[in-house]
């Protein structure tokens, strides 16, 4: 069993490196720099949209650690995030507000989001006894609704803030980095510091992790389960509206941002390992790099395919991921 | 508002090709999901490959039109077998999050500048499908009853199409009465009473995969026969929603639950477009409140919601045994 397994992501490899040298030739022609220059701009780039995948991805793992449970709609909670501080920053129907006190909004609306679906909607389900596989299609039609929503209130238009939109980047010898990307790279960092802080050094985390290793056992030894839900659904929402906040800030507002970088979330928490909060963060690093450096030899609008494509390989080769645990997988 | 035109509207396309289309994915689909218990996101994927299949072999290759049909079901036997290697011996969940992923990456493959010269990007491929509307034998002229009329060439295409929906349905009920079927069943119930009694699960899902996968496929061409034309951001994640929508409103795991699905869902949602674009243009919904450029978006929002509350309140859908339906706890 071991030799078709290995054989396969060979294969795959082998694939890209037949296709590769035309895209090579064509990159080189393009841009005069060279190639370590270009390597090197890339990996920055690489980190910047990582941490920013990891900021949204973490609470879609710790989701699924606490309660199983594969949220599709959490794309549409990075976007509403996004879209909220759009209205507040930007929008003629809005306040007009700056963009940190409406980015600091943002978080707490994705935060009440959370806690409202949880409230609202999965608690009841769970109460009634609703399969894990029917919540799942319960979170695509979740998904198709919020998106939807977005679209009749933000329209089709890609936008961006008001604020630090056009900058001039700082030079650091080959790199080159804007303040604004510095500082979104620089606060994803803490936050996902913050995240690590608050699972391993309070009390509140440890019993997110107590509930994410035995349930059973956690309620058994006196913790709220549904409390720490609670708390990971907050956690989630706010951490997804954040990474909007990010994501539009760097690149673009769209109303369907949240459904395509989703997909990238699913790549970078199955490489970590399904349901560990630091997994995820590993993962979507990787991801993040892996969509950045491709772009050296393959077309930029191939570059979310090879981090999904990733997702496929590591499933072959690895199915608990990096630093999960293999009982999760079967 | 004038009722006899959306009535018209609404069963042209409830009867209409696009309905047979859905059907017949949808049925791919009920075979994964509704008999199999194989939580398949990406049934789009499997359409994709299908048209792109015919559509590659007939316009870029210049074969006939009955090799690229074969070439489009061949490509789908490979996608299926790509996807179920690796997923179908870990959780139901791996697949989710793995068909999903795969369903995008091939859209963003085959609309990417690199695979241009063989797909044709983001124009897609046109005029591959001359040999089958030669093959029409209905005399021109308009054919109708009632409100709703056909030209010879939509008919052409709808007698083909619910033909198909009726050999694969009939196919379909004679293959899961027969011993396969019980199996396959087990699988989805109980898949340790199943391999405790010496079935090789991981084949029976396998061989559900790629049946059901083959089906989509032969949707998806008949979705780009019908005009003629493949374009990748056709086949959008959000089309394998709707075959749940469509799947999980007729019944899942009934013969006849797609069929009766896709029919209600599409006279229900042009119904729904066509009364709301008529309510907006009377007058007696604000446009300020939708414009109807908006109607395409609140619908899908609805088909969203839609789903939620079929899967809360009726998952077994109008023809669907509840029973069944309950146990997919897995």
């Amino acid at each position: 069993m071991r030799c078709p397994r290995v054989l396969l992501p060979v294969l795959a490899l082998t694939l890209v490196l037949v296709a590769a040298p035309p895209a090579q030739g064509q990159g080189e022609v393009s841009r005069g720099r060279g190639f370590g220059a270009r390597l090197l701009q890339s990996l920055v780039d690489g980190v910047q949209f990582g941490v920013i995948i990891a900021v949204t991805a973490v609470g879609l793992s710790l989701l699924f650690g606490t309660i199983h449970l594969i949220n599709f709609a959490h794309g549409e909670f990075v976007t509403i995030g996004a879209a909220f501080a759009f209205f507040l920053n930007v929008s003629a129907a809005g306040p007009g507000w700056h963009l940190i006190p409406a980015a600091a909004a943002a978080v707490v609306f994705g935060a009440l989001l959370g806690a409202a679906v949880d409230r609202g909607l999965w608690r009841p389900l769970r109460a009634r006894g609703t399969g894990l596989i029917n919540l799942f299609i319960v979170t695509i039609g979740l998904s198709l609704l919020l998106r939807h929503v977005v679209l009749v209130l933000f329209g089709a238009r890609p936008a961006s803030f008001a604020q630090y939109d056009i900058q001039n980047a700082i030079r650091l010898g080959a790199i080159g980095i804007t303040p604004r990307d510095l500082t979104v790279t620089l606060l994803s960092v803490a936050v996902l510091v913050g995240v690590a802080v608050l699972l391993q050094r309070t009390r509140t985390g440890t019993a997110v992790r107590a509930v994410s290793v035995n349930r059973d056992l956690a309620e058994a030894s006196g913790i709220d389960v549904q409390r720490v839900v609670l708390v990971v659904w907050i956690l989630s929402g706010a951490l997804a509206a954040l990474g909007g906040v990010f994501y539009g800030l760097v690149e673009i507002i769209t109303w369907d941002m949240g459904f395509k970088l989703l997909l990238l979330m699913f790549a970078g928490i199955i490489l970590g390992g399904l349901g560990s909060a630091y997994g995820a963060m590993v993962g979507s690093l990787v991801i993040g790099i892996v969509a950045q450096v491709s772009t050296l030899w393959f077309p930029v609008d191939l570059q979310y395919a090879w981090a999904l494509l990733v997702l496929i390989v590591i499933l072959l080769v690895r199915p608990e991921g990096i630093l999960g645990r293999p009982e999760r997988t079967g | 508002m004038d009722f006899e035109v959306i009535v018209s509207d609404a069963l042209r396309s409830g009867i209409g090709p696009i309905a047979a289309v859905y059907a017949l994915a949808a049925m791919g689909l009920n075979l994964h999901f509704g008999y199999t218990g194989l939580l398949n996101f990406g049934q789009v994927g499997f359409m994709l490959v299908g048209a792109y299949g015919l559509a590659v072999t007939v316009v870029t290759y210049g074969g006939a039109m009955w090799l690229g049909v074969l070439g489009g079901l061949a490509c789908a036997v490979v996608l299926a077998l790509l996807l179920g290697v690796p997923t179908l011996r870990l959780r139901a969940d791996y697949l989710a999050i793995t068909t999903i992923a795969a369903g995008e990456t091939l859209r963003l493959f085959y609309r990417s500048s690199w695979a241009e010269p063989v797909t044709g990007g983001v124009y897609g491929l046109q005029r591959f499908a001359n040999d089958f509307y030669d093959l029409n034998p209905i005399p021109r002229g308009s054919y109708g009853v009632w409100l709703v009329s056909f030209d010879a060439r939509d008919l052409w295409v709808l007698t083909v199409g619910w033909g198909l929906v009726a050999v694969v349905g009939a196919l379909l009920a004679l293959l899961v009465h027969s011993p396969w079927g019980r199996v396959v069943r087990a699988v989805r119930d109980d898949e340790t009473a199943a391999r405790s009694l010496g079935k090789n699960v991981y084949a029976y899902k396998m061989q559900s995969l790629v049946l059901g996968g083959v089906i989509g496929a032969v949707a998806g061409m008949l979705q780009a026969i019908q005009v003629q034309s493949v374009s990748p951001d056709t086949f959008d994640p959000a089309v394998t929603f709707f075959l749940y929508t469509l799947l999980v409103l007729g019944g899942a795991g009934r013969i006849l639950g797609p069929v009766v699905g896709s029919i209600l869902f599409w006279f229900l949602l042009t119904f729904l477009d066509s009364a709301l674009r008529q309510a907006i243009e009377a007058g007696y919904v604000s446009s300020e409140l939708i414009s109807t450029s908006e109607v395409g978006a609140v619908r899908f929002a609805l088909v969203g919601l839609t789903l939620i509350l079929l899967i809360v309140f009726r998952p077994q859908g109008l023809l669907g045994n509840r029973k069944e339906m309950m146990l997919s706890e897995r």
